[in-house]
């Protein structure tokens, strides 16, 4: 087990290897040159300030939607939790496309800031929703009976218990930020990862470009370093369900009424602006076409693609994560904290370690779907690990003890109780792989094997021609193959306790 | 819950051994030329099923950008998988040239193309040109409120006011026309000039939509993107025009798209072949009635007279293949525009 996490984590530091090679080959002082000129101070303040914010405001809005949800008597909940979640099966950069292509001012800090919020708060609403679904009522029903009010349970009881699935939330909100292309070149707001982009377009493997990515590497460690200080050391596990009971829901008496346009609003800014977007888009736009064969085409290898991605990612993210939670020790902390770093980094960059890896060393993956599938696990291990690790978290060690007890051996253990208790996570994990290689857009482009066109390369290309019209086909379908993995999602939420 | 979760998995399964069935077709069937195409992809999809029904040969495409493509090949070397590379402007071919990856392209496929437009090595050539422009908005200028050279743009005036894609090939083309016009010192400046006053935009079509919005006062790009706004709708460019630069200024600077051969191909006949049908009238006239409107280089072709006539524009004589790719980047990177 411990060798497969390591060779897991091996594949993972790809990547990172490529840069520090680079680096070394650049020499300190053209390599030092390159990360002090001026256009890395701005870069530095663009990505920084924007990660701020937007990790702020998810987490804000996560945590109170969860809230609004989940523990009060707003009408039509499970509608509202619905509608939540939607904005998942719309990638950022479609959301992106439908917000500039019907205003062109939504550019540069305000817009990013707004529509990447709208594209990520679900990162931390679902999490945060399941904990409190998890919680048990009689916690805080103590704190009452102590005598703090409901608002200062709520900050001494509830938050610290949500910390685990909030800051695992925000840190992916982070990552994926630090990552994100597509949204944020549309809107025009250069960050690391869009430089890198443009560089890499002058110079395919430059200097410049390489750098920027360590840069950017150093920042994701820098996040990783902080959840792991913030989450601390506790275990969040319980035995059994408890008494499982609902907790009382907070009435809202005469904001019942008022407080339902809370979620109507971020629901209607996050699925209903693009929504309009597509459909105004495909009703009207000049450049509209649906190329039957070239949709069908595009579809089929953004599945094949996508599913193999999932299966192949969670595979690899089972070793890592039991190891983090079963074994705990510095060196498989460590394992599982090095599968997170490449999801900073720009798909770009993995695509153009693994080009020069396969190159050198293995011509024959060149431009085969081998080699982009090992992109994907690289890229989008964290998501199948963060949601194998926190079903493994909740799944009792003891019922695994107890098995061992009446002499069960590892493997029918793990089968027979592990296996069924964390199911829904590994789909979980599975389904957020999917959702993310089927959007996935710079390192698809860089290492399909030649011929390959998905969904996203298509829409990219209409788009950024402000073809809208041609792209809006594209976006509708990529929508329409995020939705099941999203009710998937959706539905993980309802089967724990 | 467990009889779900092995249905689950059946599926994926079921997924995993289709997917290589699928993905397998395009190994079964190894296409006859691959080609690395950095010209509009738009363009070239339309030529390239002329060419497949000439000779019954079938083609690949991977798309992609001028230097960004020339570099990966350059990053493949020997093993690319590459038989031609087209690209929009020239430093690109300069870049694989340089590196010995070409091969010398026919006779049968120079002849008609006029030796200004082709190399000295003969490793390459001229496919198409595209003059440099400025485009204003109408209702912001005049045609004499234009400066007379591209460089006057870097002046305080213009602060603010100018628009430009400094991340795409095409102005990096112009900026080496600069440098080989006006040398490395005057260029920096230029470029030093530009990032404090220009805005930047993310490619030439947000340019001219920028221009043409009033965004922004004026742009610099190419001739045809205005030229096909207004053979389309002129949504983008009702309220602009266009600003030729003249007498030789860097600014009338004259970018040929150029087409070549890898020295590695596996299929080196089919590529001299499908440079032959570009260059050829056929070919070239074919492009001339496409969307493009990008200038043919066979004199025997002919754009429509839409366009302005590729006799009356003055651009500066430069030898293509001193073009310098990598010092404009350089450059540019140097001036903190990349």
């Amino acid at each position: 087990m411990l060798l497969a996490g390591a060779a897991v984590a091996l594949l993972a530091l790809v990547p990172l290897i490529f840069i520090a090679v680079y680096a070394v080959l650049v020499g300190p002082v053209e390599a030092w040159h390159l990360v002090v000129r001026p256009r890395m101070g701005q870069l530095l303040w663009n990505t920084l300030s924007l990660a701020g914010a937007c990790m702020a405001t998810c987490a804000a809005l996560g945590v109170a939607l969860a809230f609004l949800v989940e523990r009060t008597d707003l009408p039509a909940r499970r509608l509202w939790h619905g509608l939540l979640v939607a904005p998942l099966a719309v990638p950022a950069f479609v959301n992106g496309y439908a917000w500039v292509s019907l205003d062109r001012s939504v550019h540069g800090f305000g817009g990013a800031l707004l529509v990447i919020t709208l594209s990520y708060y679900p990162l931390v609403y679902l999490p945060a929703v399941a904990a409190l679904r998890g919680l048990d009522p009689a916690l805080e029903e103590a704190s009452w009976s102590l005598g703090h009010s409901r608002w200062l349970s709520f900050w001494r009881v509830v938050l610290p218990q949500l910390r685990p699935a909030l800051l695992g939330g925000v840190l992916l909100v982070g990552l994926h930020l630090l990552a994100e292309f597509g949204a944020l070149q549309l809107l025009r707001y250069p960050t690391f990862t869009t430089a890198i982009y443009d560089q890499y377009g002058s110079t395919f493997n430059g200097q410049a470009a390489t750098m920027m990515a360590g840069v950017l590497v150093f920042f994701c460690l820098l996040l990783l370093l902080a959840e792991l200080r913030l989450r601390g050391r506790r275990h969040y596990a319980r035995v059994g369900q408890g008494a499982a009971r609902r907790a009382i829901p907070v009435r809202l008496r005469g904001l019942r009424l008022p407080m339902v346009a809370v979620p109507t609003a971020i629901a209607a800014l996050a699925v209903g602006v693009p929504t309009y977007a597509l459909v105004h888009w495909l009703l009207v736009g000049a450049s509209t076409e649906f190329p039957l064969a070239e949709l069908t085409e595009a579809t089929a290898s953004t599945l094949v693609l996508a599913t193999l991605g999932a299966v192949a990612t969670t595979l690899l993210a089972l070793p890592v994560a039991w190891l983090a939670v079963r074994y705990r020790s510095r060196l498989t902390t460590a394992i599982e904290r090095i599968t997170y770093v490449p999801n900073a980094l720009p798909g770009i960059v993995v695509g153009l370690a693994l080009v020069i890896a396969s190159l050198r060393l293995a011509p024959v993956t060149y431009q085969t779907a081998l080699l982009l599938v090992i992109a994907y696990a690289i890229l989008f291990l964290p998501r199948a690990v963060v949601s194998v690790r926190a079903g493994l978290e909740q799944a009792p060690v003891v019922l695994e003890q107890v098995a061992h007890s009446l002499g069960t051996g590892s493997l029918a253990t793990a089968r027979r109780v592990t296996l069924p208790l964390i199911a829904p996570s590994i789909g979980a994990g599975a389904a957020l792989v999917f959702l993310a290689v089927a959007t996935e857009l710079t390192a698809t482009l860089m290492l399909s094997p030649i011929g390959t066109r998905t969904l996203a390369t298509q829409f990219w290309s209409a788009s950024s021609d402000l073809r809208y019209g041609a792209a809006a086909p594209y976006a509708l379908l990529l929508v329409l193959i995020s939705v099941p993995a999203t009710v998937l999602l959706m539905r993980q939420e309802r089967l724990q306790p | 819950m467990t009889a779900s979760l092995v249905r689950r998995a059946a599926l994926a399964a079921a997924a995993v051994l289709v997917a290589p069935a699928m993905a397998s077709c395009s190994l079964l069937n190894p296409p006859d030329l691959v080609v690395y195409n950095a010209q509009h992809e738009e363009l070239i999809t339309e030529i390239v099923p002329l060419f497949e029904e000439k000779t019954g040969l079938d083609v690949e495409l991977r798309n992609g950008k001028d230097l960004e493509m020339a570099n990966q090949i350059v990053a493949e070397g020997e093993e690319s998988p590459a038989d031609v590379f087209l690209t929009e402007n020239s430093p690109a071919m300069s870049i694989v040239d340089n590196a010995g990856l070409f091969a010398p392209v026919s006779e049968e496929a120079l002849a008609p193309i006029p030796e200004q437009y082709v190399p000295s090595s003969k490793n390459w050539t001229g496919i198409l040109a595209r003059s440099t422009v400025a485009m204003y908005n109408t209702d912001a200028l005049t045609a004499e409120d234009m400066p007379e050279s591209i460089l006057d743009f870097a002046d305080p005036e213009w602060k603010g006011r100018v628009g430009f894609s400094p991340t795409g090939a095409d102005f990096q083309a112009i900026v080496s026309a600069v440098l080989a016009t006006e040398g490395e010192e005057a260029t920096a400046e230029w470029l030093a000039g530009l990032k404090e006053n220009g805005v930047v935009l993310q490619n030439n079509l947000v340019v001219l939509q920028s221009v043409n919005a009033g965004d922004v006062d004026a742009g610099i790009a190419y001739h045809y993107y205005w030229y096909r706004d207004q053979a389309e709708a002129g949504e983008n460019s009702s309220s602009s025009a266009l600003h030729f630069f003249g007498d030789q200024d860097p600014g009338a600077f004259l970018s040929v798209s150029g087409a070549g051969v890898l020295a590695s191909s596996e299929h080196a006949e089919n590529a001299q072949q499908f440079v032959e049908f570009l260059t050829s009238t056929d070919g070239q006239q074919a492009m001339a009635d496409s969307y493009a409107l990008e200038y043919p280089l066979n004199p025997e072709a002919s754009l429509g007279d839409e366009v302005k006539p590729f006799d009356e524009l003055e651009p500066p004589v430069i030898d293509i293949a001193t073009l310098n790719g990598p010092q404009v980047t350089e450059l540019m990177t140097e001036a903190g525009l990349l």
